[in-house]
């Protein structure tokens, strides 16, 4: 029920001057995979507007600390198709014996809250919001009938969390007099391109208060934009163009000593 | 000094590019062999995509394989006819490769074919090297010279569609040649590597090549080849890197002729013992790999285009 009715002042909080109101912005919005791309720091932050109806009651109920905010940002790489692969063990190999096909799971999934998720957001809403990793991937995997898809699924887990590529950044967000937050979210350098959407969430008893979506565009940049797109687009003439790179290179080189070594 | 390789979509260390460059170039240098059976499994271990890996070290094949190739045509050690052949069997077993690679990949096994062929192919040629090497230094130290015969009847000579091929001094049928080549283009296509350490003793002892043109002839056909490759995976896979190809290139032919100096200073006989000793080590190392229970059992195949 008061969840009900809290996602009712939610949908009200798009009316002016209603429920607390969280909004936010981004240190930069653009990132560019250039030669030189090592990963990129992102700082995001916002504030919290404050419903001025919750102020008095938050007056009043101070003592128990039970109005107090918090911040969750979700950022959210391109999805992509994958398979996940287990070995098992044929004839004394180790080789790749079973797959679970996962239709579209984020590239990149950064997590950063004021403080540990699961203190702060109820089940029921990080299923809801979408908000955790293994909410993010869920549905991805529920479709295949393998009764080991979960562990599938955790192996995606805990294989890109040592990748850097999905990150729990529990107590990663400051908050400043419960108005002001920010956080440093560190892009790592295997990004893949596209739109990464940026979800920040203000909590309040577990639930959802208000919430403020932006993204992050990654797009490859100067030559390596240009490498990429031959690539792809004229196959044909990039193989031949590193043919040439490799005969020019190669020849170049041999004969450049020759001459170092007669002079 | 990291940089961003397009294709493979990671970062990389230059440093690290150019010194696996550099390291598998000194080795080509010091024993005349093309380097891409250490490219590729060095690649690996650095984090590069297996289908980034293969593409881009036969693109490095075709960088080191040129100036050689341009020396033997300077001296006329190239037999071009038989070379011809051999390169029309290698497109053919190229063309096979990258289809098959293409499949492995879709089946996910691509990386234990990988695997496989290196524990399979340079397990068979490092004994056999190792075994030959060590008998003609026991030889050279024992006498004179114990000399093969000039003309071995074998079954080779046996089949049909015989060729004169005038610069080896050979008349044989063409099917050996192309068999030979076209093996060369598979493990081309598969493996990433010139295939020379195969090709050159399959053509001394099967062919009965006059040792004078085999290098010659071998490199001929491996330039050819591998570039076709190169071409063939950029079409099909999207799969080469060429600023990870260019660092490598780079750190190569500096490590080539470093190689080279370091070759003339040793002796040949000890060289190919070194050389067969360091295939049998890269065998047993992908060989552990494979039999050793990995850390991590899963593995994530981003599926589609990139």
């Amino acid at each position: 029920m008061r969840a009900l009715i809290l996602l009712l002042l939610t949908l009200a909080g798009a009316l002016p001057a209603a429920a607390s109101e969280i909004v936010g912005a981004l240190s930069q919005s653009r990132v560019s995979l250039t030669t030189s791309f090592s990963g990129s720091e992102i700082l995001i932050f916002g504030a919290i507007r404050r419903d001025p109806n919750e102020e008095q009651l938050a007056e009043s109920d101070e003592a128990n600390g039970s109005t107090d905010y918090d911040v969750v940002i979700v950022i959210e790489g391109p999805r992509q198709p994958v398979a996940v692969w287990r070995k098992d063990r044929r004839a004394g190999i180790w080789m790749n014996v079973d797959s679970v096909a996962m239709a579209s799971v984020p590239s990149f999934y950064a997590v950063a809250t004021t403080a540990p998720l699961n203190q702060i957001v109820s089940p029921e809403t990080d299923a809801q919001y979408r908000i955790s990793a293994r909410q993010a991937i869920g549905g991805a995997a529920a479709d295949d009938a393998s009764p080991d898809a979960a562990l599938f699924t955790e192996a995606l887990m805990r294989i890109r969390e040592r990748s850097q590529q999905y990150l729990a950044l529990d107590r990663w967000v400051h908050l400043d007099r419960d108005i002001l937050f920010r956080a440093n979210v560190r892009l790592p350098a295997n990004l893949t391109e596209g739109a990464y959407t940026t979800r920040m969430y203000l909590v309040q008893n577990g639930a959802v208060v208000s919430q403020f979506r932006t993204a992050i565009f990654v797009r490859k940049d100067g030559v390596e934009r240009w490498i990429h797109q031959l690539a792809f687009d004229q196959p044909l003439l990039y193989g031949l163009l590193s043919l040439v790179i490799a005969l020019v290179a190669g020849w170049g080189a041999s004969a450049l000593f020759r001459i170092i070594r007669q002079s | 000094m990291l940089v961003y390789l397009p294709i493979a979509e990671i970062s990389t260390n230059i440093l690290t590019l150019l010194g696996v460059g550099a390291g598998v170039g000194m080795l080509s240098g010091m024993f005349g062999v093309g380097g891409g059976f250490l490219i590729t499994p060095l690649l690996f271990f650095i984090g590069i995509p297996p289908a980034v890996a293969v593409a881009t070290g036969a693109n490095q094949v075709v960088a080191s394989s040129i100036s050689g190739v341009l020396a033997h045509l300077r001296r006329k050690t190239v037999d071009l006819k038989m070379g011809t052949v051999l390169l029309v069997g290698g497109l053919i077993g190229s063309t096979v490769g990258i289809w098959l690679f293409r499949w492995l990949s879709a089946l996910g096994q691509i990386d234990l074919a990988v695997q496989l062929s290196y524990v399979l192919f340079l397990g068979v040629v490092g004994a056999l090297m190792l075994q030959e090497s060590l008998r003609a230094w026991y030889r050279t130290k024992k006498t004179g010279s114990g000399r093969r015969k000039l003309h071995q009847h074998t079954w080779v000579h046996a089949l049909p569609f015989k060729m004169k091929f005038r610069v080896s001094g050979l008349y044989i049928s063409v099917i050996p040649p192309l068999m030979v080549g076209a093996a060369v283009g598979i493990l081309s296509a598969v493996m990433g590597v010139g295939g020379g350490f195969i090709m050159v003793p399959a053509m001394i002892y099967l062919l009965g090549m006059p040792t004078k043109v085999v290098v010659g002839t071998s490199l001929f056909q491996i330039i050819f080849t591998t570039a076709y490759t190169t071409v063939m995976h950029a079409v099909t896979g999207h799969s080469v890197d060429i600023v990870l190809a260019f660092f490598l290139i780079l750190g190569g032919v500096i490590g080539a002729q470093l190689g080279t100096q370091i070759g003339l200073k040793l002796k040949a006989e000890q060289l190919r013992i070194l050389l067969a000793l360091l295939v049998l080590a890269v065998c047993v190392k992908v060989a552990l790999d494979l039999l050793i229970q990995p850390g991590e059992l899963y593995s994530i195949r981003v599926m589609g285009g990139e």
